[in-house]
């Protein structure tokens, strides 16, 4: 038996008993930068594929929550930061070893490219609209011009914000839930499935609630194998990493996790998304609204958590 | 050149006079800490060890905490001390997260502070307040590159151990055992 103390009693509000020092502002950031990501990823697909005209909802409705969901993220990693008045310092270097710099930099240019993206789809949603200034219409034109390589552009910059919003976590070493290369893969899938659903619940034409919807089925099964895939690597692998399973294996998180995340945002929806298939009819509120909250209660779980979970010495 | 500490966990008596001298010497907020005394107690009774140690940040070679900083406000100063510049800090909490040693707090000012090995007493010659201050003189600091600093005496002929070596930090605190 192995029994410690501290004598000094370091008295550390956000370090002791454990480390807590992101709240609730980096697991909402996380999940917009997902949910952003996940939008443009398809809008971007199709775009490429050349199917606006069939996927109206997922090229120009849904992504004018792009940029209202990224700047909010942006807003809320605004909030997190302690040292606010200095947080310009973010965009004076470029540090590629430091995820939260490369992420910055990526929503950085990400956020305007969708605001561009939006902007030109407004007179096709609503005709009466007017930029006013000749020199805007100009830009639109060219933009419209040019949507295809703007959306080769964007679908990169979709990939690797969404795997980032895994990497920023994966990428501490000390903090053992978080450390293993699956985080970002597994963001990046239930980025896109977040995604997925809100253009499902979206979308006003039948078919291309259907194909979103099988996308979407096949994004959740490709997570439930990650998941598992993250428990197994887990419990093979060190003290340190089997305790952090532990957490989520009859520990604190036991509960939130497999009944909010995997049945809840998971299982549930996927059931009811293959009785839609099937010809039964679920109002689609439902297994979109639960993927959503199943993908932001994944972030808020996996944040809280990681922060429990150290090296023992 | 590569500062460097040594602590013997036998000298050691947990008495945190060295807490209290860097509280004092860098005017560190009421309630939080740069060093801090461990007490650990291991075995099972009635044959109990106890090893007492002095721990701080570990000036590590390799530190994720320099790595993950994104604005470079984590950074090394002279033989390798991990100091953080404090009007480059945005207080993103990264390298909090990063460290496995917790040996990073936020200041209530916004800032990440943490041990800088008293940088301003080394450059002129003085030892680290925590080391000059100890009762039992079990703290040796130096330039392990200088075979004849006090560190490398200390740790020439002892075994010695660092904390958690395994999350590849290369710590350069040597626990004497
Ligand atoms: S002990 Fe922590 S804060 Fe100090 S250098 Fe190592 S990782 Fe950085
Ligand atoms: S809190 Fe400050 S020192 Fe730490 S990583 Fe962020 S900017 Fe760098």
């Amino acid at each position: 038996m192995k029994e410690e103390l501290f004598v000094s009693g370091r008295d550390i509000p956000n370090i002791d008993p454990f480390l807590n020092i992101w709240h609730w502002q980096i697991p909402m950031y996380l999940f917009l930068g997902g949910l952003a990501a996940g939008i443009l990823f398809f809008a971007s697909l199709f775009t490429i594929m050349g199917k606006e005209k069939e996927m109206p909802t997922t090229v120009k409705r849904a992504t004018l929550l792009v940029p209202i969901a990224l700047s909010l993220g942006l807003f809320f990693l605004f909030l997190d930061l302690k040292h606010k008045l200095w947080f310009w310092q973010l965009y004076t270097t470029i540090r590629l070893e430091s995820p939260m710099s490369w992420g910055a930099w990526t929503l950085m240019v990400i956020t305007p490219l969708s605001m561009v993206w939006s902007a030109s789809y407004l007179k096709e949603l609503w005709p009466a609209w007017d930029w006013k200034f000749k020199i805007l219409d100009d830009f639109e034109k060219l933009v419209i011009k040019n949507r295809k390589g703007l959306a080769w552009a964007m679908i990169i910059l979709a990939v690797i914000l969404g795997i980032y919003t895994g990497i920023l976590l994966s990428a501490f070493n000390a903090r053992p839930l978080w450390n293993t290369s699956l985080l970002g893969p597994l963001f990046l899938v239930s980025g896109m499935s977040t995604g997925a659903a809100t253009i499902m619940w979206m979308a006003k034409d039948k078919s291309e609630r259907l194909l979103m919807s099988k996308i979407d089925l096949l994004l959740i099964s490709i997570e439930l194998f990650f998941i598992v895939h993250l428990f197994m690597g887990f419990l093979a692998s060190n003290a340190v990493q089997i305790e952090a399973a532990n957490l989520f294996l009859g520990g604190a998180f036991t509960v939130s996790f497999w009944g909010f995340v995997v049945v809840l945002g998971l299982i549930v929806p996927a059931l009811l998304e293959i009785l839609e298939l099937r010809g039964y009819h679920i109002p689609v509120a439902i297994p979109a609204g639960l993927i959503l909250f199943g993908g932001m209660m994944f972030r808020f779980i996996m944040v809280e958590a990681g922060q429990i979970t150290r090296y023992l010495y | 050149m590569r500062y460097a500490m040594a602590i013997d966990t036998r000298k050691c008596v947990g008495c945190s006079d060295c807490v209290v001298a860097c509280q004092v010497e860098n005017n560190v907020p009421i309630g939080y800490c740069r060093d801090w005394v461990v007490e650990s107690t291991s075995g099972t009774y009635p044959v109990l060890q106890t090893e007492i140690r002095s721990e701080r940040c570990n000036h590590c070679d390799n530190s994720p905490c320099v790595r993950c900083c994104p604005t470079g406000a984590s950074h090394f100063e002279q033989g390798g001390i991990v100091t953080v510049t404090h009007h480059k800090c945005i207080g993103c909490g990264a390298c909090i997260q990063s460290c496995p040693y917790d040996a990073r707090y936020s200041h209530p000012d916004g800032y990440v502070d943490k041990c800088t090995f008293c940088l301003h007493r080394v450059v002129e010659g003085l030892k680290p307040a925590c080391v000059s201050v100890c009762p039992t003189k079990c703290m040796y600091f130096g330039d392990l590159e200088d075979p004849n600093s006090d560190v490398s005496v200390a740790i020439r002929h002892r075994n010695y151990k660092t904390l958690a070596p395994e999350a590849g930090t290369k710590p350069q605190i040597f626990y004497l055992l």
